[in-house]
């Protein structure tokens, strides 16, 4: 493959922006927040399998079942928060990470979501509008790579997130967050309801999670469970130290970083079959979080001040 | 010395000592989970009970011997450690390596749990001391966890592949027990689980490192002020903690007969269960956990599909952490 393939870097491009949704919320919890939600990954899977269920089991329209499927999320979110918000940091992570493979196991397991076969034949809609705007897209001369009408709906949707977490994080509600972040006590001294801003946060990044879980839905054209597994979570926490804490900028460019890099490999030649070259992938993921965390713990465009976490 | 271990391993002055404190609870477990088997055995007949009882006996060899390591980690270190499941992964591929090269499986085995148990040594020397050195926040420990779990399972991914492998034993020939049956392999498996369990409690009991290591997962501060040499300590810890590891992959390749590079993290949360059960910090709860998880796992098997094993593991981790985050041997104190 030529290094100047269009369909592929649009793929890249496609995954880049799906990530830096996905970690978008997790920058909102983590970052801005300081909770450590482990389970970014079962929100997704949540969110995309009620939309595909809403859509090939119910017959809704997809434009609907979206939205549907963002407040199943969040619901779920809500459920979660409810329940394990008064841990300790370390313990809340766990209860979330355990939440995320319950979610995987009974998708997998269970009768009504199609197990392991998955789900298939939820985006006729998203096709129909594809191939529409690709005729479109040829007319000016832009018709090679099928797939840039979903690069161009992932990258709106992440800027236009991105601007409406930046507002967000300016508005006294984001001061809060960060207050709550920096010392929970004092917050709650100064008459903040603690509790219900960390459920709001844990809410917005279930939602978050879903966005993503929409266009990875139609990127990969149908769903299973093992798509979801606690790894993507991860992956999303390579993007978010690579980036910087406490910077939603700082996730654009730690999700075009991490996917250039890792889906760049393949043009080294390296003398690697194709399941040691993923391999290597994730190995480059796990040694950027160990690196980064040691030594460069703000990430490129995070600042340390920022990141004093405590348990 | 010895005053001052009493004093960093017990509780406050005036208290009874924890390792009387901890039999009645042990005792009490033990009475709940007979009186389970017996109201089941009212439910499925006692022969399905008894036979469901064995395998869950099988598994919580290696629950219990993996927990033990995770428990002293985070009980010392505050380090909750994501890649304690791969080291169990680390320790079959191992196995798998070294008896490839002719040794047979099991002294195969012992090499692979000695080197796992240097390698988490070496780990805390290159990655764990620098990190405590710093006063590294929580956030920076958990990411280093999970960066250093997805190099491990990767790196032995990378060489061994992907593929599901058997363990290159007898899996098929079983032994019968009255009316009960267990793979051959599996009961070597259930003693070799059981007599190792009984040593890491003996030693942990009777032993003069074993009773640091307990002082030092009670108390960190403490202990050192009692003159216990916490690096010297700290370091034993990693040693122990990835040996058991190592061991308990190697039980838990040979009852299931095949594995792949992910099992360690799949068991990682039924690990966390055993030692949020036992009061993580607890080496003695962490034991007992891994016996409770794997009964539980089995004998829900009476009553639901295979399948949804895994599911009862994540459901009493997450019920365990929100109505007793302390666990069943925990103690009175607040960890916070």
């Amino acid at each position: 493959m030529s290094f100047f393939d269009l369909d592929f870097w649009v793929g890249v491009g496609i995954v880049a922006g799906i990530y830096g949704i996905f970690t978008l919320g997790l920058q909102l919890n983590v970052g801005f927040t300081g909770l450590i939600n482990l389970g970014q990954a079962g929100f997704m899977c949540v969110g995309a399998y009620a939309m595909g269920m809403l859509v090939v089991d119910a017959g809704w329209p997809l434009g609907l079942a979206f939205p549907a499927a963002i407040v199943i999320a969040v619901a779920a979110g809500a459920l979660v928060g409810l329940a394990s918000l008064r841990l300790r940091a370390d313990y809340f992570g766990i209860v979330t990470i355990a939440f995320s493979e319950i979610v995987r196991y009974v998708f997998q397991n269970a009768a009504f979501a199609g197990g392991n076969q998955g789900i298939i034949g939820y985006d006729a809609e998203w096709r129909a509008f594809q191939s529409w705007a690709s005729e479109r897209l040829a007319a000016i001369g832009l018709g090679e790579a099928a797939e840039v009408p979903l690069l161009v709906a992932v990258w709106a949707t992440l800027l236009l997130c991105l601007a409406a977490l930046r507002a967000l994080q300016l508005s006294p509600w984001g001061r809060v967050l960060k207050a709550i972040r920096e010392d929970e006590d004092a917050a709650a001294a100064l008459g903040k309801n603690v509790f219900a801003f960390k459920l709001q946060s844990l809410g917005i990044a279930a939602a978050l999670a879903t966005i993503a879980g929409f266009f990875l839905a139609m990127n990969v054209t149908y769903l299973y469970p093992s798509e979801f597994d606690p790894s993507f979570t991860f992956f999303g926490y390579a993007v978010l130290i690579l980036g910087g804490f406490a910077s939603y900028g700082g996730v654009v460019v730690g999700a075009v970083l991490l996917c250039a890099l890792t889906e760049g490999l393949r043009f080294l030649d390296l003398p690697l079959s194709a399941g040691q070259a993923g391999s290597l992938r994730f190995i480059i993921v796990g040694l950027i979080l160990i690196c980064l965390s040691m030594f460069r713990p703000q990430g490129l465009l995070g600042s340390k001040a920022e990141m004093q976490l405590r348990a | 010395m010895t005053r001052g271990l009493e004093a960093a391993s017990g509780a406050p002055p005036g208290a009874p000592e924890r390792r009387f404190e901890s039999i009645p609870a042990a005792a009490r477990l033990a009475a709940v989970l007979i009186a389970a088997a017996i109201l089941m055995s009212f439910a499925r007949g006692p022969i399905a009970v008894g036979q469901t009882t064995l395998n869950g006996l099988v598994s919580a060899g290696y629950l219990a011997l993996g927990a033990v390591g995770l428990t002293l980690v985070f009980g010392t270190l505050r380090i909750i450690n994501f890649a304690h499941g791969d080291l169990l992964t680390l320790g079959a591929y191992l196995t798998f390596g070294i008896s490839a090269l002719g040794l047979p499986f099991w002294p195969a085995a012992a090499v692979a749990v000695a080197l796992t148990a240097v390698i988490a040594y070496a780990l805390d020397f290159i990655i764990w001391e620098p990190m405590r050195r710093a006063r590294t926040s929580t956030l920076q420990l958990f990411l280093v966890a999970i960066g250093l779990a997805i190099v491990i399972r990767y790196t032995i991914q990378f060489f061994a592949g992907s593929q599901v492998r058997g363990v290159g034993q007898d899996v098929l020939t079983s032994v019968n027990l009255g009316p009960f049956h267990l793979g051959a392999l599996q009961a070597l498996v259930l003693v070799v689980g059981v007599v190792a369990i009984a040593a890491v409690g003996l030693a942990l009991a009777f032993t003069r490192l074993g009773k640091q290591i307990r002082a030092l997962s009670d108390n960190m501060a403490l202990a050192e002020v009692c003159g216990i040499d916490t690096r010297r300590a700290v370091r034993l810890i990693w040693l122990i903690a990835g040996g058991l590891a190592a061991l308990a992959g190697v039980l838990y390749a040979a009852a299931v007969g095949s594995v792949n590079p992910n099992f360690g993290f799949f068991i990682l949360l039924g690990l966390f269960t055993a030692a949020v059960l036992g009061g993580i910090g607890s080496a003695y709860g962490a034991l007992a956990g891994g016996v409770v998880i794997g009964l539980a796992q089995e004998w829900s098997t009476l009553f639901f599909n295979t399948r949804w094993k895994p599911v009862v593991g994540f459901a009493i981790l997450i019920v365990m952490l929100l109505v007793m985050p302390r666990g069943i041997f925990g103690g009175g104190r607040a960890r916070s």
